[in-house]
């Protein structure tokens, strides 16, 4: 009930302001303290609040992981552009690098407002200071590997992806809902692709095997090896939620019964759901590998980064252009 | 309602020489007619018209926006003062919630010796805040 002429304050005014750490006179480690609170409790952060260098270098690092790997991710597809074996398998192709460019967009773009400019990105990937995920180093075969990748290296991502929505630094947790909306057409599309070969010639069905037989061992690796949950610091601060073996079992989860359905053959004779656990038991993936390839040692790692540094010295026109005096653009001059 | 027109650039002198200036800017886009515009995200542009053309890449190329918004975010003034925004004030009686009367209701129909009304189907929903802000 209320009494209008309770006017006096409710909060002391230290409890006042919903965000304390903000507060420019607290001490660093004061602010560090509640800002650790803040984010414990499941609070949000954006680009414009007071966060300490851990947490600004953690969200850094990890969101320029997942740019790089959606700006090199697109170069083993667009290789089959040109390929596609029908008009709407091309247009839906480009569709989908042209989304992944995009995705590779907004994500720089956060990464910008934390403070590290898009051009010196760029020169550390380029020179092989930051990684991309280990997927985008191998080879394509044939079109079976395009529907395997878009169906299944996607669908690990969106596991990923999806509890990414919940992140603490809310600027991202934003975009991974646009990004997951249109990660799910690609999901789609890769599934199709997949079940129209599986469904077709016997060629077709041993192409789509033979691409499973390629790809699971990546896929395997993809989330990293098993971490300890307490010693996580993006876990910490809650950049992201999951641990990489949650990830991996959703993953084996949700898409195991439908490579299954398919008739198709997963190459791990160790794979079994433990009855009482609901855990999946798997045969250990190759974490030399997944090393070796990460740091640009894949298959085809030099190859694309080399595409990368020769498109970005072809394309140094198109930036400068829009650096340099508006009459070169010809709608100012209109 | 784009202006076309490029706007004077380097505002804040950043610029070197003939040089244009990155800088970010804001995209709000409505989803549907009707929708109000929401924050999308931000591109980096050197004007207005780069600026809502990136926006259009980035936020409309799925055709999953009716409008974009552009907005410098330089001309952004913003307020987050808690002490204007959410004063530690009982402010309740600014609210529906803050009259709770189930007991004097009570009482009144104890004292006019009437029923309590049966309550209608479909009688809208008590608003919990202004129109809009619900889904924020």
């Amino acid at each position: 009930m209320t009494d209008p002429l309770a006017l006096d304050p409710v909060l002391a005014p230290q409890d006042r302001a919903r965000l304390p750490f903000n507060e420019a006179d607290l001490s660093h480690d004061e602010r560090f303290g509640r800002f650790e609170e803040h984010v414990l409790a499941g609070g949000k952060v954006e680009s414009t609040d007071w966060m300490p260098d851990e947490y600004r270098q953690g969200v850094l690092r990890f969101v320029e992981m997942h740019a790089n790997s959606e700006l090199m991710g697109v170069l083993p597809e667009r290789e089959w552009i040109m390929r596609a074996p029908t008009l709407r398998r091309k247009l839906a192709l480009t569709a989908k690098v042209q989304d992944e460019v995009g995705h590779a967009q907004l994500l720089y773009r956060l990464a910008e407002d934390l403070g590290k400019p898009r051009e010196a990105m760029f020169d550390d990937l380029l020179a092989g200071k930051t990684k991309f995920h280990n997927v985008f180093h191998y080879p394509t075969y044939s079109w079976a590997d395009v529907g395997i990748i878009a169906w299944l290296v996607d669908a690990a991502a969106i596991v990923a992806q999806q509890a990414l929505r919940d992140s603490s630094y809310a600027p991202y947790a934003r975009t991974m809902k646009k990004i997951c909306w249109e990660e799910s057409v690609h999901i789609m599309h890769g599934r199709d692709v997949v079940v129209t070969m599986v469904t077709g010639s016997a060629g077709q069905r041993a192409a789509i095997q033979e691409a499973l037989d390629r790809w699971w061992g990546p896929l395997m690796q993809m989330h990293g090896p098993r971490s300890e949950r307490a010693k996580d610091r993006d876990i910490h601060w809650r950049i992201k939620a999951k641990t990489s073996e949650e990830l991996r079992q959703e993953f084996l989860t949700i898409y195991v019964p439908r490579i299954r359905e398919l008739g198709l053959t997963i190459p791990d004779a160790d794979l079994v759901l433990g009855d009482a656990t609901g855990i999946w038991a798997y045969g250990e993936p190759d974490w030399n590998e997944l090393r070796t390839v990460v740091t640009n040692h894949g298959p085809k790692s030099e190859e694309r980064l080399a595409f990368r540094r020769d498109n970005r010295a072809a394309t140094q026109w198109v930036r400068d252009t829009i650096l340099g005096s508006p009459a070169a653009s010809p709608t100012a001059a209109a | 309602m784009t202006d076309q027109t490029p706007p004077d650039r380097d505002l804040d002198g950043t610029s070197d020489g003939d040089g244009r200036t990155l800088e970010p800017w804001e995209v709000f886009r409505r989803e549907k007619d009707g929708d109000p515009m929401r924050h999308g995200g931000s591109v980096m542009a050197p004007d207005a018209l780069l600026a809502v053309h990136y926006a259009r890449e980035l936020y409309g190329r799925r055709q999953e926006s009716v409008a974009l918004w552009v907005v410098r975010r330089a001309d952004i003034h913003d307020l987050a003062d808690p002490d204007l925004l959410q004063p530690p004030l009982d402010r309740s009686f600014k609210k529906p919630g803050g009259y709770v009367m189930r007991d004097k209701l009570a009482a009144a129909r104890q004292q006019s010796g009437q029923a309590k009304p049966k309550a209608r189907s479909g009688q809208p929903k008590r608003p919990t805040g202004p129109a809009g802000t619900a889904d924020r």
